[in-house]
Protein backbone atom coordinates (compact mmCIF):
# COMPACT_ATOMS: atom_id res chain seq x y z
CA UNK A 1 0.00 0.00 0.00
CA UNK A 2 2.15 2.82 1.33
CA UNK A 3 4.22 3.18 -1.86
CA UNK A 4 3.14 6.48 -3.43
CA UNK A 5 5.28 5.99 -6.55
CA UNK A 6 3.60 2.69 -7.33
CA UNK A 7 0.15 4.19 -6.78
CA UNK A 8 1.06 7.02 -9.11
CA UNK A 9 2.23 4.61 -11.80
CA UNK A 10 -0.98 2.62 -11.62
CA UNK A 11 -3.05 5.79 -11.76
CA UNK A 12 -0.99 6.86 -14.78
CA UNK A 13 -1.82 3.68 -16.65
CA UNK A 14 -5.53 4.07 -15.98
CA UNK A 15 -5.51 7.73 -16.98
CA UNK A 16 -3.65 6.85 -20.16
CA UNK A 17 -6.25 4.25 -21.01
CA UNK A 18 -9.03 6.67 -20.20
CA UNK A 19 -7.60 9.30 -22.53
CA UNK A 20 -7.27 6.76 -25.34
CA UNK A 21 -10.82 5.63 -24.81
CA UNK A 22 -12.10 9.20 -24.95
CA UNK A 23 -10.10 9.85 -28.14
CA UNK A 24 -11.65 6.72 -29.59
CA UNK A 25 -15.15 7.83 -28.64
CA UNK A 26 -14.48 11.26 -30.13
CA UNK A 27 -13.40 9.61 -33.36
CA UNK A 28 -16.50 7.46 -33.54
CA UNK A 29 -18.68 10.43 -32.62
CA UNK A 30 -17.16 12.58 -35.36
CA UNK A 31 -17.53 9.79 -37.89
CA UNK A 32 -21.18 9.23 -37.06
CA UNK A 33 -21.84 12.98 -37.20
CA UNK A 34 -20.27 13.16 -40.66
CA UNK A 35 -22.30 10.14 -41.77
CA UNK A 36 -25.58 11.68 -40.60
CA UNK A 37 -24.70 15.04 -42.19
CA UNK A 38 -23.91 13.27 -45.45
CA UNK A 39 -27.25 11.45 -45.45
CA UNK A 40 -29.09 14.70 -44.72
CA UNK A 41 -27.23 16.66 -47.40
CA UNK A 42 -28.07 13.97 -49.97
CA UNK A 43 -31.71 14.90 -49.42
CA UNK A 44 -31.11 18.63 -49.87
CA UNK A 45 -31.45 19.60 -53.53
CA UNK A 46 -29.78 20.25 -55.85
CA UNK A 47 -27.92 16.97 -56.17
CA UNK A 48 -25.24 17.89 -58.71
CA UNK A 49 -25.16 14.87 -60.98
CA UNK A 50 -22.09 16.14 -62.84
CA UNK A 51 -19.88 15.85 -59.77
CA UNK A 52 -21.29 12.43 -58.87
CA UNK A 53 -20.65 11.24 -62.40
CA UNK A 54 -17.07 12.54 -62.26
CA UNK A 55 -16.48 10.61 -59.05
CA UNK A 56 -18.07 7.49 -60.52
CA UNK A 57 -15.53 7.58 -63.33
CA UNK A 58 -12.65 7.99 -60.90
CA UNK A 59 -13.92 5.32 -58.53
CA UNK A 60 -15.42 2.80 -60.92
CA UNK A 61 -13.88 3.03 -64.35
CA UNK A 62 -10.35 3.74 -63.20
CA UNK A 63 -10.45 0.85 -60.74
CA UNK A 64 -11.34 -1.67 -63.45
CA UNK A 65 -7.80 -2.72 -64.46
CA UNK A 66 -6.54 -3.43 -60.95
CA UNK A 67 -9.80 -5.13 -59.91
CA UNK A 68 -9.65 -7.34 -63.02
CA UNK A 69 -6.09 -8.35 -62.39
CA UNK A 70 -6.59 -9.23 -58.77
CA UNK A 71 -9.93 -11.00 -59.26
CA UNK A 72 -8.44 -13.11 -62.04
CA UNK A 73 -5.50 -14.20 -59.92
CA UNK A 74 -7.70 -14.92 -56.93
CA UNK A 75 -9.95 -17.08 -59.12
CA UNK A 76 -6.96 -19.09 -60.36
CA UNK A 77 -5.51 -19.46 -56.89
CA UNK A 78 -8.85 -20.58 -55.45
CA UNK A 79 -9.16 -23.27 -58.14
CA UNK A 80 -5.57 -24.34 -57.52
CA UNK A 81 -5.98 -24.63 -53.78
CA UNK A 82 -9.22 -26.55 -53.98
CA UNK A 83 -7.77 -28.84 -56.65
CA UNK A 84 -5.13 -29.79 -54.13
CA UNK A 85 -7.84 -31.27 -51.89
CA UNK A 86 -10.49 -32.28 -54.38
CA UNK A 87 -8.15 -34.34 -56.50
CA UNK A 88 -7.49 -36.59 -53.53
CA UNK A 89 -11.22 -37.30 -53.37
CA UNK A 90 -11.45 -37.52 -57.16
CA UNK A 91 -13.99 -34.74 -56.99
CA UNK A 92 -12.28 -32.33 -59.41
CA UNK A 93 -15.56 -31.26 -60.87
CA UNK A 94 -16.68 -29.60 -57.62
CA UNK A 95 -13.88 -27.09 -58.00
CA UNK A 96 -16.19 -25.10 -60.25
CA UNK A 97 -18.91 -24.89 -57.62
CA UNK A 98 -16.44 -24.11 -54.89
CA UNK A 99 -14.94 -21.23 -56.84
CA UNK A 100 -18.26 -19.76 -57.87
CA UNK A 101 -19.70 -19.90 -54.36
CA UNK A 102 -16.71 -18.54 -52.53
CA UNK A 103 -16.17 -15.80 -55.09
CA UNK A 104 -19.74 -14.50 -55.13
CA UNK A 105 -20.42 -14.86 -51.43
CA UNK A 106 -17.14 -13.74 -49.99
CA UNK A 107 -14.01 -13.17 -52.00
CA UNK A 108 -15.49 -10.94 -54.70
CA UNK A 109 -17.06 -8.34 -52.40
CA UNK A 110 -14.21 -8.28 -49.90
CA UNK A 111 -11.31 -8.19 -52.33
CA UNK A 112 -13.00 -5.50 -54.42
CA UNK A 113 -13.64 -3.44 -51.31
CA UNK A 114 -10.05 -3.78 -50.14
CA UNK A 115 -8.66 -2.82 -53.55
CA UNK A 116 -10.97 0.20 -53.78
CA UNK A 117 -10.18 1.22 -50.20
CA UNK A 118 -6.48 1.15 -51.01
CA UNK A 119 -6.92 3.09 -54.21
CA UNK A 120 -9.89 5.37 -53.74
CA UNK A 121 -10.17 5.74 -49.97
CA UNK A 122 -6.53 6.75 -49.74
CA UNK A 123 -6.92 9.21 -52.61
CA UNK A 124 -9.94 10.81 -50.94
CA UNK A 125 -8.05 11.27 -47.67
CA UNK A 126 -5.08 12.74 -49.51
CA UNK A 127 -7.15 15.10 -51.66
CA UNK A 128 -9.41 16.38 -48.91
CA UNK A 129 -6.47 16.54 -46.50
CA UNK A 130 -4.50 18.68 -48.92
CA UNK A 131 -7.53 20.90 -49.40
CA UNK A 132 -7.77 21.25 -45.64
CA UNK A 133 -4.16 22.29 -45.10
CA UNK A 134 -4.12 24.70 -48.03
CA UNK A 135 -7.30 26.37 -46.69
CA UNK A 136 -9.36 25.29 -49.69
CA UNK A 137 -12.02 23.89 -47.37
CA UNK A 138 -12.14 27.24 -45.56
CA UNK A 139 -12.41 28.92 -48.95
CA UNK A 140 -15.37 26.71 -49.83
CA UNK A 141 -17.12 27.85 -46.68
CA UNK A 142 -16.43 31.51 -47.40
CA UNK A 143 -18.09 30.94 -50.75
CA UNK A 144 -21.14 29.79 -48.77
CA UNK A 145 -20.74 26.21 -49.97
CA UNK A 146 -21.03 23.38 -47.50
CA UNK A 147 -17.95 21.13 -47.73
CA UNK A 148 -19.98 18.03 -46.82
CA UNK A 149 -22.46 18.74 -49.58
CA UNK A 150 -19.83 19.68 -52.12
CA UNK A 151 -17.08 17.16 -51.36
CA UNK A 152 -18.46 14.25 -49.34
CA UNK A 153 -21.88 13.68 -50.92
CA UNK A 154 -20.62 13.00 -54.48
CA UNK A 155 -17.89 10.68 -53.19
CA UNK A 156 -20.28 8.86 -50.90
CA UNK A 157 -22.97 8.36 -53.51
CA UNK A 158 -20.49 7.35 -56.20
CA UNK A 159 -18.63 4.83 -54.04
CA UNK A 160 -21.79 3.29 -52.62
CA UNK A 161 -23.19 2.92 -56.12
CA UNK A 162 -20.03 1.80 -57.92
CA UNK A 163 -18.73 -0.76 -55.44
CA UNK A 164 -21.57 -3.30 -56.01
CA UNK A 165 -21.13 -2.87 -59.75
CA UNK A 166 -17.41 -3.46 -59.49
CA UNK A 167 -18.18 -6.45 -57.29
CA UNK A 168 -20.41 -8.08 -59.92
CA UNK A 169 -17.64 -7.52 -62.41
CA UNK A 170 -15.02 -8.99 -60.04
CA UNK A 171 -17.28 -12.01 -59.45
CA UNK A 172 -17.30 -12.71 -63.18
CA UNK A 173 -13.57 -12.29 -63.59
CA UNK A 174 -12.86 -14.46 -60.53
CA UNK A 175 -15.04 -17.23 -61.90
CA UNK A 176 -13.28 -16.84 -65.24
CA UNK A 177 -9.93 -17.34 -63.49
CA UNK A 178 -11.15 -20.60 -61.99
CA UNK A 179 -12.52 -21.63 -65.36
CA UNK A 180 -9.17 -21.05 -67.09
CA UNK A 181 -7.40 -23.27 -64.60
CA UNK A 182 -10.12 -25.93 -64.43
CA UNK A 183 -10.61 -26.23 -68.16
CA UNK A 184 -7.11 -25.74 -69.51
CA UNK A 185 -5.03 -27.30 -66.75
CA UNK A 186 -7.27 -29.92 -65.18
CA UNK A 187 -9.05 -30.79 -68.40
CA UNK A 188 -12.61 -30.44 -67.14
CA UNK A 189 -15.01 -30.02 -70.05
CA UNK A 190 -15.96 -26.41 -70.68
CA UNK A 191 -19.73 -27.00 -70.73
CA UNK A 192 -19.57 -29.13 -67.61
CA UNK A 193 -17.48 -26.49 -65.82
CA UNK A 194 -20.07 -23.77 -66.55
CA UNK A 195 -22.86 -26.04 -65.47
CA UNK A 196 -21.14 -26.77 -62.16
CA UNK A 197 -20.47 -23.07 -61.75
CA UNK A 198 -24.11 -21.99 -62.14
CA UNK A 199 -25.97 -24.97 -60.70
CA UNK A 200 -25.25 -24.40 -57.02
CA UNK A 201 -25.56 -20.62 -57.27
CA UNK A 202 -28.82 -19.18 -56.02
CA UNK A 203 -29.82 -15.56 -56.14
CA UNK A 204 -29.20 -15.26 -52.41
CA UNK A 205 -25.49 -15.95 -52.83
CA UNK A 206 -24.96 -13.08 -55.22
CA UNK A 207 -27.41 -10.85 -53.42
CA UNK A 208 -25.82 -11.12 -49.96
CA UNK A 209 -22.45 -10.36 -51.54
CA UNK A 210 -23.90 -7.21 -53.07
CA UNK A 211 -25.54 -6.06 -49.85
CA UNK A 212 -22.16 -6.35 -48.17
CA UNK A 213 -20.49 -4.35 -50.88
CA UNK A 214 -22.99 -1.49 -50.50
CA UNK A 215 -21.92 -1.17 -46.87
CA UNK A 216 -18.26 -1.54 -47.75
CA UNK A 217 -18.68 1.35 -50.19
CA UNK A 218 -20.13 3.53 -47.44
CA UNK A 219 -17.25 2.61 -45.13
CA UNK A 220 -14.61 3.48 -47.74
CA UNK A 221 -16.09 6.88 -48.59
CA UNK A 222 -16.83 7.87 -45.00
CA UNK A 223 -13.40 6.93 -43.66
CA UNK A 224 -11.57 8.49 -46.62
CA UNK A 225 -13.44 11.79 -46.26
CA UNK A 226 -13.36 11.86 -42.47
CA UNK A 227 -9.62 11.28 -42.35
CA UNK A 228 -9.18 14.01 -44.94
CA UNK A 229 -11.20 16.51 -42.91
CA UNK A 230 -9.27 15.67 -39.75
CA UNK A 231 -5.88 16.54 -41.21
CA UNK A 232 -3.87 19.09 -39.28
CA UNK A 233 -0.51 20.54 -40.13
CA UNK A 234 0.97 20.12 -43.57
CA UNK A 235 2.20 17.32 -45.77
CA UNK A 236 3.06 15.10 -42.83
CA UNK A 237 -0.53 15.17 -41.64
CA UNK A 238 -1.78 14.34 -45.13
CA UNK A 239 0.53 11.32 -45.27
CA UNK A 240 -0.63 10.08 -41.91
CA UNK A 241 -4.30 10.52 -42.82
CA UNK A 242 -3.81 8.57 -46.04
CA UNK A 243 -2.26 5.63 -44.21
CA UNK A 244 -4.88 5.75 -41.48
CA UNK A 245 -7.70 5.86 -44.02
CA UNK A 246 -6.48 2.62 -45.59
CA UNK A 247 -5.79 0.83 -42.31
CA UNK A 248 -9.07 1.83 -40.69
CA UNK A 249 -11.16 0.97 -43.75
CA UNK A 250 -9.45 -2.42 -44.00
CA UNK A 251 -10.25 -3.22 -40.39
CA UNK A 252 -13.83 -1.96 -40.66
CA UNK A 253 -14.44 -3.82 -43.93
CA UNK A 254 -13.26 -7.13 -42.47
CA UNK A 255 -15.20 -6.53 -39.26
CA UNK A 256 -18.37 -5.62 -41.17
CA UNK A 257 -17.87 -8.67 -43.37
CA UNK A 258 -17.71 -10.89 -40.32
CA UNK A 259 -20.83 -9.28 -38.90
CA UNK A 260 -22.87 -9.52 -42.09
CA UNK A 261 -21.80 -13.06 -42.87
CA UNK A 262 -22.90 -14.12 -39.41
CA UNK A 263 -26.18 -12.28 -39.78
CA UNK A 264 -26.90 -13.80 -43.19
CA UNK A 265 -25.91 -17.23 -41.94
CA UNK A 266 -28.61 -17.16 -39.31
CA UNK A 267 -31.15 -15.06 -41.16
CA UNK A 268 -31.36 -16.97 -44.43
CA UNK B 1 -21.32 47.55 -40.22
CA UNK B 2 -19.05 45.07 -38.46
CA UNK B 3 -18.77 45.21 -34.69
CA UNK B 4 -16.32 43.00 -32.85
CA UNK B 5 -16.87 42.88 -29.12
CA UNK B 6 -14.48 41.28 -26.61
CA UNK B 7 -13.29 38.66 -29.09
CA UNK B 8 -11.04 36.04 -27.48
CA UNK B 9 -9.28 33.08 -29.03
CA UNK B 10 -6.41 30.86 -27.99
CA UNK B 11 -4.66 27.89 -29.57
CA UNK B 12 -3.46 25.07 -27.34
CA UNK B 13 -3.66 27.33 -24.31
CA UNK B 14 -1.75 30.16 -26.01
CA UNK B 15 -3.94 33.26 -26.26
CA UNK B 16 -3.87 34.96 -29.66
CA UNK B 17 -6.79 37.39 -29.41
CA UNK B 18 -7.50 38.85 -25.98
CA UNK B 19 -10.85 40.62 -25.68
CA UNK B 20 -10.37 42.47 -28.92
CA UNK B 21 -12.76 45.29 -29.81
CA UNK B 22 -13.11 46.85 -33.23
CA UNK B 23 -15.84 48.54 -35.24
CA UNK B 24 -15.83 48.87 -39.01
CA UNK B 25 -18.26 51.43 -40.45
CA UNK B 26 -20.26 50.71 -43.56
CA UNK B 27 -18.43 51.79 -46.67
CA UNK B 28 -15.03 52.26 -45.11
CA UNK B 29 -11.80 50.39 -45.80
CA UNK B 30 -10.18 49.47 -42.52
CA UNK B 31 -6.58 48.34 -42.73
CA UNK B 32 -5.31 46.07 -39.97
CA UNK B 33 -1.56 46.18 -39.44
CA UNK B 34 0.50 44.17 -37.02
CA UNK B 35 3.49 41.90 -36.74
CA UNK B 36 3.71 38.53 -38.34
CA UNK B 37 2.00 35.95 -36.16
CA UNK B 38 0.02 38.46 -34.10
CA UNK B 39 -3.33 37.07 -35.21
CA UNK B 40 -4.44 39.12 -38.20
CA UNK B 41 -5.45 36.15 -40.31
CA UNK B 42 -7.13 34.58 -37.30
CA UNK B 43 -9.15 37.79 -36.86
CA UNK B 44 -10.36 37.70 -40.47
CA UNK B 45 -11.32 34.05 -40.19
CA UNK B 46 -13.46 34.86 -37.17
CA UNK B 47 -15.24 37.66 -38.99
CA UNK B 48 -16.39 35.32 -41.74
CA UNK B 49 -17.16 32.52 -39.29
CA UNK B 50 -14.66 29.83 -40.30
CA UNK B 51 -13.10 30.00 -36.85
CA UNK B 52 -15.17 30.00 -33.69
CA UNK B 53 -14.23 32.33 -30.83
CA UNK B 54 -13.88 31.27 -27.22
CA UNK B 55 -15.63 34.42 -26.15
CA UNK B 56 -17.14 37.59 -27.52
CA UNK B 57 -19.36 38.58 -30.39
CA UNK B 58 -18.93 39.49 -34.03
CA UNK B 59 -21.93 41.40 -35.28
CA UNK B 60 -22.44 41.76 -39.02
CA UNK B 61 -25.25 44.28 -39.45
CA UNK B 62 -26.39 43.22 -35.99
CA UNK B 63 -26.24 39.45 -36.55
CA UNK B 64 -23.75 37.44 -34.53
CA UNK B 65 -21.56 35.31 -36.82
CA UNK B 66 -20.03 33.52 -33.86
CA UNK B 67 -23.40 32.02 -32.94
CA UNK B 68 -24.90 31.59 -36.41
CA UNK B 69 -25.33 28.10 -37.84
CA UNK B 70 -26.44 26.39 -41.02
CA UNK B 71 -28.58 28.45 -43.41
CA UNK B 72 -28.27 31.59 -41.33
CA UNK B 73 -24.48 31.42 -41.39
CA UNK B 74 -24.55 30.71 -45.11
CA UNK B 75 -26.73 33.76 -45.68
CA UNK B 76 -24.34 35.98 -43.73
CA UNK B 77 -21.39 34.56 -45.65
CA UNK B 78 -23.11 35.40 -48.94
CA UNK B 79 -22.48 39.05 -48.10
CA UNK B 80 -18.73 38.43 -47.99
CA UNK B 81 -15.89 37.93 -50.35
CA UNK B 82 -12.57 36.82 -48.94
CA UNK B 83 -9.05 36.78 -50.31
CA UNK B 84 -6.90 34.27 -48.45
CA UNK B 85 -3.28 34.94 -47.59
CA UNK B 86 -2.28 31.74 -49.42
CA UNK B 87 -4.90 32.32 -52.16
CA UNK B 88 -6.58 28.94 -51.39
CA UNK B 89 -7.61 28.36 -55.00
CA UNK B 90 -9.33 25.04 -55.68
CA UNK B 91 -6.60 23.15 -57.44
CA UNK B 92 -8.90 20.59 -59.02
CA UNK B 93 -10.75 23.35 -60.87
CA UNK B 94 -9.61 25.65 -63.67
CA UNK B 95 -9.03 29.36 -63.09
CA UNK B 96 -12.33 30.15 -64.79
CA UNK B 97 -14.21 27.69 -62.58
CA UNK B 98 -12.48 29.11 -59.51
CA UNK B 99 -13.44 32.69 -60.24
CA UNK B 100 -16.97 31.76 -61.30
CA UNK B 101 -17.47 29.33 -58.40
CA UNK B 102 -19.93 31.35 -56.34
CA UNK B 103 -21.80 32.41 -59.47
CA UNK B 104 -22.22 28.79 -60.55
CA UNK B 105 -23.24 27.61 -57.11
CA UNK B 106 -25.44 30.39 -55.89
CA UNK B 107 -26.96 32.22 -58.82
CA UNK B 108 -29.11 31.22 -61.73
CA UNK B 109 -26.82 32.96 -64.23
CA UNK B 110 -26.37 31.05 -67.47
CA UNK B 111 -22.93 29.89 -68.55
CA UNK B 112 -22.35 32.71 -71.01
CA UNK B 113 -22.95 35.46 -68.44
CA UNK B 114 -20.82 33.64 -65.89
CA UNK B 115 -17.99 33.47 -68.43
CA UNK B 116 -18.38 37.17 -69.17
CA UNK B 117 -18.27 38.09 -65.49
CA UNK B 118 -15.23 35.83 -64.95
CA UNK B 119 -13.38 37.53 -67.81
CA UNK B 120 -14.32 40.94 -66.42
CA UNK B 121 -13.04 40.08 -62.91
CA UNK B 122 -9.79 38.63 -64.22
CA UNK B 123 -9.27 41.75 -66.31
CA UNK B 124 -9.71 43.91 -63.20
CA UNK B 125 -6.75 42.15 -61.60
CA UNK B 126 -4.68 42.37 -64.78
CA UNK B 127 -5.04 38.81 -66.03
CA UNK B 128 -6.26 37.69 -69.41
CA UNK B 129 -6.88 34.45 -71.25
CA UNK B 130 -5.97 32.10 -68.41
CA UNK B 131 -9.46 30.71 -67.77
CA UNK B 132 -8.55 27.21 -68.91
CA UNK B 133 -5.35 26.94 -66.87
CA UNK B 134 -5.03 25.17 -63.52
CA UNK B 135 -3.83 27.03 -60.39
CA UNK B 136 -0.64 24.94 -60.31
CA UNK B 137 0.41 26.49 -63.63
CA UNK B 138 0.43 30.04 -62.24
CA UNK B 139 2.98 32.01 -60.25
CA UNK B 140 2.31 32.93 -56.61
CA UNK B 141 1.43 36.52 -57.48
CA UNK B 142 -0.91 35.42 -60.26
CA UNK B 143 -2.66 33.04 -57.88
CA UNK B 144 -3.09 35.87 -55.42
CA UNK B 145 -4.76 37.96 -58.10
CA UNK B 146 -7.02 35.10 -59.14
CA UNK B 147 -7.96 34.79 -55.46
CA UNK B 148 -8.86 38.46 -55.51
CA UNK B 149 -10.93 38.03 -58.67
CA UNK B 150 -12.79 35.14 -57.01
CA UNK B 151 -13.46 37.24 -53.91
CA UNK B 152 -15.06 40.08 -55.87
CA UNK B 153 -16.87 38.02 -58.52
CA UNK B 154 -20.28 38.06 -56.87
CA UNK B 155 -20.17 41.76 -55.99
CA UNK B 156 -20.07 41.25 -52.22
CA UNK B 157 -20.97 44.10 -49.88
CA UNK B 158 -18.13 43.15 -47.55
CA UNK B 159 -14.65 42.14 -48.62
CA UNK B 160 -11.85 40.74 -46.47
CA UNK B 161 -8.37 40.98 -47.97
CA UNK B 162 -5.55 39.02 -46.33
CA UNK B 163 -2.36 40.67 -47.59
CA UNK B 164 -3.61 41.62 -51.06
CA UNK B 165 -0.27 43.00 -52.27
CA UNK B 166 2.18 40.57 -50.69
CA UNK B 167 4.18 38.65 -53.28
CA UNK B 168 3.11 40.95 -56.09
CA UNK B 169 5.49 43.30 -57.91
CA UNK B 170 5.20 47.01 -56.97
CA UNK B 171 3.56 48.06 -60.23
CA UNK B 172 0.90 45.37 -60.08
CA UNK B 173 0.66 46.02 -56.34
CA UNK B 174 -0.27 49.61 -57.02
CA UNK B 175 -2.86 48.48 -59.55
CA UNK B 176 -4.36 46.25 -56.85
CA UNK B 177 -4.43 49.24 -54.50
CA UNK B 178 -6.29 51.20 -57.17
CA UNK B 179 -8.75 48.36 -57.57
CA UNK B 180 -9.43 48.22 -53.83
CA UNK B 181 -9.89 52.00 -53.82
CA UNK B 182 -12.24 51.81 -56.79
CA UNK B 183 -14.37 49.14 -55.10
CA UNK B 184 -14.54 51.43 -52.10
CA UNK B 185 -15.28 54.64 -54.01
CA UNK B 186 -17.64 53.33 -56.68
CA UNK B 187 -19.33 50.31 -55.15
CA UNK B 188 -19.25 51.49 -51.52
CA UNK B 189 -18.13 48.11 -50.26
CA UNK B 190 -17.03 47.73 -46.67
CA UNK B 191 -13.61 46.16 -46.47
CA UNK B 192 -11.05 44.97 -44.01
CA UNK B 193 -7.55 44.58 -45.39
CA UNK B 194 -4.63 43.02 -43.56
CA UNK B 195 -1.22 44.10 -44.67
CA UNK B 196 2.41 44.72 -43.69
CA UNK B 197 2.87 47.01 -46.63
CA UNK B 198 2.61 50.56 -45.21
CA UNK B 199 2.59 52.23 -48.65
CA UNK B 200 -0.43 50.18 -49.57
CA UNK B 201 -2.01 50.77 -46.17
CA UNK B 202 -1.74 54.57 -46.44
CA UNK B 203 -3.11 54.47 -49.95
CA UNK B 204 -6.22 52.36 -49.44
CA UNK B 205 -7.16 52.98 -45.82
CA UNK B 206 -10.06 55.03 -44.56
CA UNK B 207 -8.72 54.13 -41.15
CA UNK B 208 -5.82 52.01 -39.91
CA UNK B 209 -5.94 49.76 -36.84
CA UNK B 210 -2.91 48.24 -35.20
CA UNK B 211 -3.18 44.77 -33.68
CA UNK B 212 -0.67 44.10 -30.95
CA UNK B 213 -0.64 41.53 -28.16
CA UNK B 214 -4.16 40.30 -28.94
CA UNK B 215 -5.78 43.74 -28.89
CA UNK B 216 -6.30 46.73 -31.12
CA UNK B 217 -3.89 49.26 -29.61
CA UNK B 218 -4.72 52.18 -31.88
CA UNK B 219 -7.17 53.13 -34.59
CA UNK B 220 -6.92 56.26 -36.71
CA UNK B 221 -6.80 57.77 -40.15
CA UNK B 222 -3.61 57.44 -42.21
CA UNK B 223 -2.52 60.90 -41.03
CA UNK B 224 -3.17 60.14 -37.38
CA UNK B 225 -1.24 56.87 -37.62
CA UNK B 226 1.64 58.54 -39.44
CA UNK B 227 2.02 61.08 -36.67
CA UNK B 228 1.07 58.89 -33.76
CA UNK B 229 2.52 59.34 -30.31
CA UNK B 230 2.02 55.68 -29.41
CA UNK B 231 5.57 54.25 -29.38
CA UNK B 232 4.44 50.76 -30.41
CA UNK B 233 2.58 51.98 -33.48
CA UNK B 234 5.33 54.45 -34.25
CA UNK B 235 7.98 51.73 -34.22
CA UNK B 236 5.87 49.53 -36.52
CA UNK B 237 5.04 52.15 -39.13
CA UNK B 238 8.59 53.44 -39.30
CA UNK B 239 9.94 49.88 -39.35
CA UNK B 240 12.56 50.32 -36.63
CA UNK B 241 14.24 47.27 -35.14
CA UNK B 242 14.65 48.93 -31.76
CA UNK B 243 11.81 50.17 -29.61
CA UNK B 244 9.13 48.84 -27.29
CA UNK B 245 8.51 45.85 -29.60
CA UNK B 246 11.44 43.45 -29.48
CA UNK B 247 12.31 41.01 -32.25
CA UNK B 248 12.47 38.14 -29.77
CA UNK B 249 9.36 36.29 -28.71
N1 LIG C 1 -5.14 26.58 -36.89
C1 LIG C 1 -4.25 26.99 -35.96
N2 LIG C 1 -3.85 26.15 -35.00
C2 LIG C 1 -2.97 26.55 -34.06
N3 LIG C 1 -2.44 27.77 -34.00
C3 LIG C 1 -2.80 28.66 -34.93
C4 LIG C 1 -3.72 28.31 -35.96
N4 LIG C 1 -3.89 29.39 -36.75
C5 LIG C 1 -3.11 30.36 -36.23
N5 LIG C 1 -2.45 29.94 -35.14
C6 LIG C 1 -1.53 30.72 -34.32
O1 LIG C 1 -2.13 31.98 -34.13
C7 LIG C 1 -1.16 33.01 -34.23
C8 LIG C 1 -1.62 34.06 -35.21
O2 LIG C 1 -1.65 33.51 -36.52
P1 LIG C 1 -2.07 34.37 -37.78
O3 LIG C 1 -2.01 33.45 -38.94
O4 LIG C 1 -3.34 35.05 -37.50
O5 LIG C 1 -0.90 35.44 -37.88
P2 LIG C 1 -0.82 36.69 -38.84
O6 LIG C 1 -0.96 37.89 -38.00
O7 LIG C 1 -1.78 36.54 -39.96
O8 LIG C 1 0.66 36.58 -39.37
P3 LIG C 1 1.24 36.83 -40.83
O9 LIG C 1 1.36 38.28 -40.99
O10 LIG C 1 2.58 36.16 -40.79
O11 LIG C 1 0.30 36.18 -41.78
C9 LIG C 1 0.14 32.35 -34.61
O12 LIG C 1 0.96 32.35 -33.45
C10 LIG C 1 -0.20 30.95 -34.99
O13 LIG C 1 0.75 30.08 -34.49
MG1 LIG D 1 -1.71 36.10 -41.85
Amino acid sequence: MGNPLRVQQIAGVWIGMGVRFITFLEYIGGLITLFVQTLLWILVPPLKSKRIFQQMCVIGVESLPIVSLIALFIGIVLALQSAYQMQKLSADIYIASLVSLSVTREIGPVITALVVAGRVGAAMAAELGTMKVTEQIDALETLATNPVKYLVVPRFVATTFMLPILTIYADYIGILGGYLFGVYKLGIGSALYWKMTYNPLVLKDVFTGLIKSVFFGMIIAMIGCYEGFRVEGGAEGVGRATTLAVVISFVLIIAADCLFTTLFYFAF
Amino acid sequence: MIEIINLSKSFNGKPVLKKLNLTVQSGETLVVIGRSGCGKSVLLKHIIGIMRPEGGQILIDGEDVARAKGRELERIRMKFGMLFQGSALFDSLTIGENVGFALQEHTTMDERSVATRVRECLQMVGLKGIEEMKPSELSGGMRKRVGLARAIARNPQLILYDEPTTGIDPIMGDAINDLIKALHDKLKVTSIAVTHDMTSAYKIASRIAMLYDGKIVEVGTSEEIRHTSNPIVRQFVTGAATGPITTEE
